[in-house]
């Protein structure tokens, strides 16, 4: 299977996340001013600071060329991974419900955290184990997910939660300490922390190399 | 006042038999373009007149050096290829002034010297000093530096990946800001910056150019701070990483397509600085037009725009082939990028404007005629520091241990470091508490493992001051040990010189003996100075900092799967105390907290002993024989041997008995320093083989949730994990939270 890592000007970690994706698959980079996505099978939005964060956190990334191909294919039902500010870009972009506001400490935070998996049985989960935990990093100013109540009720009792912080583990000070929530399709995943960061025991846990074996066995399993 | 306000030059930092040389060099007097060009490039910053002589001393040769002292920075060899460019630099009295914008553009400015070189930016480090923590003032600076650190090098993509802060006294006016970054090339990709090839286009890409930081090299950082700094916040430049970013990556996209011919960055004293130096290396002239740089404001007069410090700007040569595919690139970056001049082979800078020449002066004048001055040293012959404050008032080590780690200079880094962001790039082997040495790790050789490199930065200013050479000493060789624990033998070192102001006879002498002291230390461990940065009148309203060395050192080990870890790591392992290491209280930590003045003079340091432990460690970790390493530092064995519990997680009970823990002597073995001890720990007989080739006495073993120590009449000292964690846990946390 092959991924497409977008960038965006200020894009972060992007080589990271291609270094994950080739460990279960292929991967190419996906130039923000494009709209050809070449083909792949899945998309990840990688993290960083995209346009610098001005404005809004994602807020302008969500206007890239490159984005309107992307919502095409979410609407189609392609698989799309967003990762912290991937995770804010697909927010803005109204493929994922809620919004992500400034840590409760208004500071960026770089921490080693544990997730717990609510469900495991989706595009992103389906190699973890239900109620397993994760550790895998977290590093964001902006990270404090939010919906208002009827939409956070609604997230909830869809189960739309697929990853939240371990009970003492979140720093941001995210409603029901929710890490990662999906779309209502279940195509469409952000979360905060980042897997891209722990796929290699030499540089710390191999735990979210779980999550891009998840998509490629989904995408495996449907061609 | 009035003689400020009739001779133009002296309010611009220029002595007047400097303006009388500039005068004869040009043959005629300078204009105002000129005049503020020469006092610039003439600046102690950018000429560095006052240390030039003495840098001579350092050892600048070493096998694995590729570019040393004179490029943007410096680079090692690290094998397969690869070079490491490197280097660390100051950014101190922006700092003082405005914390965040001066942090974070010192490591804008760092980054930029290593992609300057051609290199990938893929760490920063900094080192940083400010006043006690009891002060309001420092407690801002450090919030906001740290923020400012943060700011920039989280945006950019680069981890921040180590670092060091202290509090004194001396700093608390004049706080200090270190940023060292490292990058990443293929040695052929290591790019020089002198300009070839008359006829060539000079394209000016990045930021476009304001009135920030107008005067920053001459008027801030070459005079001692005073009382009415908020003045010179205009001469603070403003960061903006998002822009550097985009910077970065289009520069690196300019030399992966083999578009330039060299390249440079804008730092201090901006286009005027930059341009002279591609002319200078190159043997060459250049002409600029000044009125083709695009602006931020309308209006700015031909002298702002070539002394103007606006940050995120490069300059690049270009064959005039080229200059399309060059524009195009940079537009692809949303970089602005203008042809602005061309090489000439007239030997001069001449600066254009409306097809008028406004500026024309010998390359030769400006880079290389300023005067270099012999320094008058002379040893103080009283004391220059206060003793520092009384704050603790106990003999007992039972409760000298928590105040230790709790004291602000001991106390947990994390709610600094974890501002930082240390992952990105997939590097990070080692992270900040993982171990004494930060470690990344570089592409796989052909069987498979990972090479790496190791990165630390040292240099304790209370110590330099105590004896500026047996101080520097030490700081070269802790920087040294900390390489050794993860296993990395030393490649390169580079270093910032912060001193106070170098024409009082005092202040010459801690320079002079403190170079002679980094000299002899870097000869001893075979280790070259591949560059640095000098920063001096460091001085506020209360007196000069602590003579300030700071070291980064570069170092590489053959297989990262194996560097090193500082924590106790294993149940029953065996502990013991390896290397020369003799502890003295004076000038120590314990001495700080309880009042002391500071001695006149350290003892001597066995050096060669030193490097021989040193490599023994190194070994031994290489080998996989240790389970942990860890250097002793500030607040000796005691403080060493509780980060080691604390860091892994595991208690020891340690036998002093034999040791000279009792008496007089107790609360120096417990809390004594020196340079040249190791707490390591592993499987018995590994460390028995050691003890053949140095010092190395079996002290316990790794057991149990508590930290024992037993002492010469039996008595035990004894702090359960949690209790030494919790002193450790707030010193720090609880200044940036109030």
């Amino acid at each position: 299977m092959r991924f497409g890592v977008l960038r965006f000007p200020g894009t972060c970690d992007e080589v990271d996340a291609q270094l994950a994706c080739e460990r279960v698959g292929e991967a190419a980079i996906l130039w923000h001013g494009d709209t050809d996505l070449q083909g792949v099978d899945a998309i990840v939005v990688p993290g960083g600071f995209s346009y610098g964060d001005y404005l809004r956190v994602g807020a302008i990334a969500r206007f890239a060329p490159i984005m309107e191909s992307v919502i095409a294919f979410a609407r189609e039902g392609g698989p799309v991974l967003g990762i912290c500010n991937g995770f804010q870009v697909l927010c803005e972009a109204g493929l994922l419900p809620g919004a992500l506001l400034p840590n409760k400490t208004l500071r960026f935070v770089c921490r080693q955290v544990d997730l717990v998996v609510e469900h495991a049985d989706t595009i992103f989960t389906n190699a973890c184990a239900e109620e397993e935990r994760l550790s895998i990093p977290a590093k964001h100013t902006t990270g404090c997910w939010y919906a208002p109540p009827e939409l956070a009720e609604q997230v909830e009792a869809n189960g739309q939660v697929l990853l939240r912080y371990a009970p003492g583990e979140s720093f941001n000070g995210s409603l029901g300490d929710v890490a990662g929530v999906r779309n209502e399709a279940g195509n469409v995943f952000g979360l905060m922390p980042h897997p891209e960061h722990a796929v290699d025991p030499l540089t710390g846990s191999t735990d979210g190399l779980k999550l891009f074996q998840s998509i490629a066995n989904h995408v495996g399993a449907h061609v | 006042m009035s003689d400020t306000a009739t001779a133009p030059h002296r309010a611009l930092g220029l002595t007047d038999a400097e303006y009388e040389l500039i005068v004869e060099k040009l043959g005629r007097e300078p204009n105002a373009v000129e005049l503020s060009m020469f006092s610039l490039m003439w600046s102690e910053h950018c000429a560095y007149k006052h240390s030039k002589k003495l840098l001579h001393q350092l050892p600048t040769e070493g096998p694995y050096l590729l570019m040393g002292p004179g490029e943007n920075a410096g680079a090692v060899d690290v094998g397969d290829g690869l070079a490491i460019a490197f280097k660390v630099e100051s950014h101190n009295h922006p700092s003082a002034v405005e914390p965040f914008q001066g942090a974070a553009t010192g490591v804008g400015g760092i980054l930029r010297d290593v992609f300057a070189v051609g290199a990938r930016p893929i760490a920063v480090l900094d080192s940083l000093r400010f006043g006690e923590l009891d002060s309001a003032r420092s407690r801002y600076l450090l919030e906001h530096a740290v923020g400012g650190i943060g700011h920039y090098g989280n945006s950019i993509g680069v981890p921040t990946i180590g670092g060091e802060l202290y509090f004194e006294g001396p700093y608390e006016q004049n706080c200090l800001v270190n940023a060292m970054a490292l990058g990443i090339a293929q040695h052929e990709r290591l790019t020089r910056s002198a300009a070839t090839g008359p006829g060539n286009a000079l394209i000016l890409f990045g930021a476009l150019t304001g009135r920030d930081g107008i005067g920053g090299a001459s008027v801030l950082a070459s005079a001692e701070l005073g009382e009415s700094d908020a003045d010179k916040r205009p001469t603070v430049q403003i960061g903006d990483p998002f822009a550097e970013k985009k910077l970065m990556e289009c520069s690196l996209e300019l030399l992966d397509r083999e578009l330039l011919v060299s390249l440079q960055d804008l730092g201090a004293a901006g286009l005027t600085s930059s341009s002279s130096e591609m002319a200078s290396k190159g043997g060459l002239g250049l002409d600029i037009h000044v009125d083709r740089v695009p602006l931020r404001e309308p209006g700015m007069e031909p002298f702002e725009i070539m002394v103007s410090e606006s940050q995120e700007r490069m300059l690049c040569v270009v064959e005039p082939a080229r200059v399309d595919e060059v524009l195009a690139v940079c537009a692809k970056w949303e970089t602005t990028a203008t042809a602005i001049g061309e090489v000439t082979d007239s030997g001069r800078l001449r600066v254009l404007s409306g097809g008028d020449v406004v500026g024309d002066m010998p390359v030769e004048a400006l880079v290389d005629d300023c005067p270099l001055y012999d320094l008058a040293p002379e040893k103080p012959s009283a004391p220059i520091y206060p003793a520092p404050r009384r704050i603790l008032d106990t003999d007992e080590p039972a409760a000298i241990l928590p105040a230790l780690l709790g004291s602000w200079n001991l106390a947990d880094r994390r709610p600094v470091f974890e501002q930082y962001d240390c992952l990105v790039q997939s590097r990070t082997v080692r992270r900040p508490d993982d171990a004494d040495a930060a470690v990344l790790m570089l592409p796989a050789a052909a069987d498979g493992t990972h090479p790496a490199i190791a990165v630390s930065i040292d240099g304790s200013g209370r110590r330099v001051a105590c004896d500026p050479y047996r101080g520097t000493v030490e700081a070269v060789l802790e920087c040294a040990a900390n390489l050794a624990c993860v296993g990395a033998a030393p490649l390169g070192l580079t270093n910032c010189l912060n001193f106070g102001n170098p024409e009082k006879p005092h202040i010459a002498w801690q320079l002079s003996e403190s170079v002679r002291g980094m000299a002899d230390a870097c000869r001893a461990l075979d280790v070259p100075v591949v560059g640095g940065n000098v920063s001096l009148y460091n001085e506020g309203p209360e007196g000069p900092i602590y003579p300030t060395p700071v070291v980064g050192m570069v170092g590489r080990l053959p297989d990262a799967a194996r560097a090193g870890r500082l924590g106790f790591a294993v149940e029953g392992d065996a502990i013991a105390f390896a290397g020369p290491f003799t502890p003295s209280l004076p000038g120590s930590e314990l001495a700080k907290l309880r009042g002391e003045p500071l001695p006149d003079g350290l003892p001597e340091v066995d050096v060669a002993a030193v490097r021989k432990a040193q490599e023994v460690v190194r070994e031994a970790v290489r080998r996989g024989e240790l389970r942990s390493a860890h250097d002793v530092a500030e607040g000796g064995l005691a403080v060493a041997l509780a980060e080691c519990c604390i860091g892994g997680g595991h208690g020891a009970a340690v036998d002093f008995r034999g040791a000279g823990a009792a008496g007089e002597r107790l609360l120096e073995t417990l809390f004594g320093e020196g340079a040249g001890g190791f707490v390591l720990s592993g499987p018995r007989p590994a460390l028995a083989a050691l003890a053949r080739e140095i010092n190395l006495t079996f002290v316990g073993e790794v057991a149990g949730e508590q930290l024992t120590l037993t002492l010469d009449d039996d008595a035990r000292l004894s702090w359960p994990l949690a209790e030494l964690r919790a002193a450790r846990a707030r010193g720090i946390a609880d200044a940036l939270d109030s």
